[in-house]
């Protein structure tokens, strides 16, 4: 089943095209990496699947939901798309379960004790629930990440949207964060990944796409792309990052 | 100094009672009129109100707002309405104060909301949060934290400004002070007696909200 049709998807700031002619499928229990030198869209693509952004033309399609569409609620489409950020953006006003409980409760997806139990459930599968009663800026980064991550899921979700996640943590924390998303990956979560980790691009993604100058310039399976990459364009970046 | 005191305290206290009355009286109505503007300026076609209102009033001083309000308003009403209309001083007093503080919050609330990080907004937006409830749930409830400091600068410049609404006849701790001067003729002694009063208030107003602000900082973790 397809989760994720993208088709000839552009997105202007001002006179400044970043995305040209985006074209995508991602099925059901895939996950995509998305990688690619930093202004090549990667992260502004991410954020028109949820509509952070607005596209400026082509449509998305999310289960169905043609969020391009004016008439379709996108905060219903949203409740079923986790998204995790570079700079994680816990609210630093509640605690490690409320962050993780408020939206399921606000938004009457579950009651609070259920919604309380699942937090736990969830954080003692990143290993954190012994910081369920802390604020965000008493754990280090990478437990923050974790948090970030299980306070999407908290809403069941059924696709994950990841720009960076990995790109503002200390290198000693990198793998906690990753092992989590492998996690993730092995129950077959749908996922989408902006990353520079290309280690974990080539164990974890099915399909990995590199984007530049606003389109997506060669796609394949990790071997592909990390072993024989056809355009001079891939050949060049992963001379540089690999 | 030890004299005037002596006789003058009754007067002296009811006067620091007044000017304390009208600033408690007017804070609540500048703090509403200060978020309805400021939520106005939010929105895309209220934000006109936000903008007449925050130019007329940062536009001219409260003195004359004062004047207009307790002189203008009433001789406005009789020539147009042909009824007689009369503010009492302390009612004049409460409208032009909340009127100009109402301003200057709204501009103070509206640099907390734009100073909480983007990715705030994003995060709740992201988990199928509406846009109220974002505002409310996770914006909102930051923001205000930190504003705190500048909302209770405000006060106090409001404190100060009720010394203006002496122009008008109502017996504040400004114009107690006139009036003392006019029988004793000892303008010194009066005016420090004066000043120290308005520093004691106002140090007391300000170690308040220490106080406030220690209880709700903004990332407790770092608090305790």
């Amino acid at each position: 089943m397809i989760k994720v049709r993208v088709n000839n998807l552009q997105k202007k700031f001002g006179s400044l095209e970043v995305l040209k002619d985006i074209n995508l499928e991602v099925h059901e229990g895939e996950v995509v990496c998305l990688i690619g030198p930093s202004g090549s869209g990667k992260s502004t693509f991410l954020r028109c699947i949820n509509k952070l952004e607005n596209p400026s033309g082509g449509s998305i399609i999310v289960d169905d939901n043609e969020i391009t569409d004016k008439k379709i609620n996108i905060n219903k489409v949203r409740e079923n798309v986790g998204m995790v950020f570079q700079q994680f953006n816990l609210f630093p006003n509640l605690t490690v379960q409320k962050n993780i409980t408020m939206a399921p409760v606000e938004l009457k997806k579950m009651g609070k004790d259920e919604a309380d139990k699942k937090a736990i459930e969830l954080l003692t599968r990143v290993g954190l629930a012994d910081k369920k009663d802390s604020y965000p800026s008493q754990l280090s980064g990478g437990q923050q990440q974790r948090v970030a991550i299980v306070r999407a899921l908290a809403m069941n979700p059924d696709l994950m949207l990841f720009d960076e996640p990995t790109s503002a943590l200390d290198p000693e924390m990198v793998g906690e964060v990753l092992d989590v998303m492998k996690d993730l990956a092995k129950q077959k979560m749908t996922m989408i990944v902006v990353t520079h980790e290309m280690g974990f691009a080539r164990e974890v993604a099915d399909r990995v796409l590199f984007m530049d100058g606003g389109y997506i310039v060669e796609e394949g399976t990790p071997e592909q792309i990390f072993g024989n990459p056809k355009n001079p364009r891939t050949v060049s970046f992963l001379n540089k990052v690999l | 100094m030890i004299e005037l005191l002596q006789e003058y305290w009754p007067l002296l206290i009811q006067a620091g009672l007044m000017t304390i009355k009208l600033t408690v009286i007017t804070l609540p109505f500048a703090v509403i009129l200060g978020l309805f503007a400021c939520l106005c300026g939010l929105t895309k076609y209220f934000k006109f109100i936000n903008t007449i209102y925050l130019n007329i009033i940062r536009g001219t001083p409260v003195l004359v707002q004062v004047y207009v309000v307790y002189f203008g308003i009433p001789s406005f009403i009789k020539d147009v309405f042909n009824v007689p209309f009369k503010f009492t001083a302390i009612t004049a007093g409460v409208i032009t104060l909340s009127l100009n503080a109402g301003a200057y919050l709204s501009e103070i609330f509206r640099g907390g909301i734009q100073a909480v990080n983007k990715g705030q907004m994003e995060a709740a937006r992201s988990l199928g949060l509406p846009y109220h409830k974002a505002m409310t749930k996770v914006i909102l409830p930051q923001a205000f934290r930190i504003v705190i400091p500048s909302i209770v600068n405000q006060f106090i410049i409001t404190l100060k400004d009720t010394s203006i609404i002496s122009v008008i006849g109502l017996t504040e701790l400004t114009f107690q002070g006139k009036q003392i001067v006019a029988t004793t003729y000892k303008a010194f002694a009066v005016w420090i007696i004066i000043g120290a009063l308005y520093f004691i208030i106002i140090y007391l107003l300000t170690k308040l909200s220490k106080y406030i602000e220690r209880r709700v900082s903004i990332d407790k973790g770092k608090s305790k």
